[in-house]
């Protein structure tokens, strides 16, 4: 059981380190999957909001961590 | 997608991805053998292996039942979390925000733990743990890896190949050297990683969502190029705007 434990552990971590950028890049996702399947959003304007969105998660993530230590 | 583009990336991805678990977990099976003996170290070592197989077997036949495009978008979706991860991390550590993993640290401290432990009567159980534990975790990234790689397309052999070769070649250079595998650029590795992990997160993600790229395949790489563009830029941005932590603990 321990084993399982520790797996299950590791996978967890494995998406998980900045957890508000595991969120945000969740919620983008689900954003434009609701605006694609929902509202008639084109697929490939999707996949071009979520390259962008995902580019924006990652530089609000490096900055923040990046003003943290040098607070 | 069976063009040679997917399969290159895929086996580079791959093998990039495998060579940097199989070095942080070949530091610790080397400490454990080094330190206390051998034997604990490889029967650890091939108890986690046997499990990681097991996992493989019981959870691998199961994506087949699911459909491509579902399981396209939530690979996708755990390889940009994935991904991501990997970016923000070797980015930081461009930047001295975080410090660069070290393995004769890694290797010092294990090596420590296990004196520590020598006169315990449980000494080779305990060595044996370390051992497994440490292939374990760096064996279950790399199962993800090859399983989400691979995947997505019907190309889990060419992943597994990367993977293999990664193995191959870290137990060849660790036989040779016989220390930590230290002078391995991990953080350049972890970023071209991280980089290609999130590409194919954002490209599958998107023909999950049913999304046709131009050119088909070769956006892979197009999007490979804006992902490594921004993160360059960001390094350059993160050095200028906060210069501390460029003379941190890391370059």
């Amino acid at each position: 059981m321990n084993a399982i434990r520790l797996v299950f552990k590791e996978l967890v971590g494995m998406f998980v380190d900045d957890g508000s950028l595991a969120l945000l890049a969740l919620v983008l996702i689900a954003l434009i999957t609701v605006a694609v399947k929902l509202l008639a959003l084109p697929p490939l304007i999707g996949g071009l909001l979520l390259l962008a969105g995902c580019l924006a998660i990652l530089l609000e993530s490096v900055r923040r961590a990046a003003r943290g230590r040098t607070r | 997608m069976h063009g040679l583009t997917p399969i290159l990336s895929t086996v580079t991805a791959s093998f990039l991805a495998s060579f940097v678990e199989v070095v942080e977990a070949f530091t610790i099976v080397l400490a454990v053998g080094l330190t206390r003996s051998w034997r604990p170290a490889l029967t650890g070592a091939a108890l986690a292996l046997a499990v990681l197989a097991a996992l493989v077997l019981a959870f691998g036949p199961l994506l087949a039942l699911v459909p491509i495009t579902v399981l396209q978008f939530v690979v996708g979706v755990l390889l940009i979390l994935f991904g991501m991860r990997w970016l923000r991390k070797a980015i930081l550590r461009s930047v001295g925000v975080i410090a660069l993993h070290d393995e004769e640290q890694a290797f010092s401290k294990e090596t420590a733990a296990l004196q520590q432990q020598a006169n315990d009567r449980r000494a080779d159980y305990l060595a044996a743990v370390a051992s497994f534990k440490a292939v374990l975790l760096e064996g279950v990234e790399v199962v993800f890896i090859v399983i989400a790689v691979g995947a997505a397309h019907g190309q889990t052999l060419y992943a597994s190949l990367g993977a293999l070769a990664a193995f191959v070649l870290v137990m060849i250079i660790g036989l040779v050297v016989h220390r930590p595998l230290a002078r391995v650029p991990e953080n350049s590795l972890k970023f071209v990683v991280g980089l290609m992990l999130t590409s194919f997160g954002v490209f599958w993600t998107g023909e999950g969502l049913g999304a046709e790229w131009p050119g088909a395949d070769l956006a892979l790489l197009a999007i490979f190029a804006i992902i490594a563009a921004a993160s360059f830029a960001i390094v350059r941005w993160l050095r200028g705007a906060y210069p501390a932590t460029a003379e941190g603990i890391a370059r």
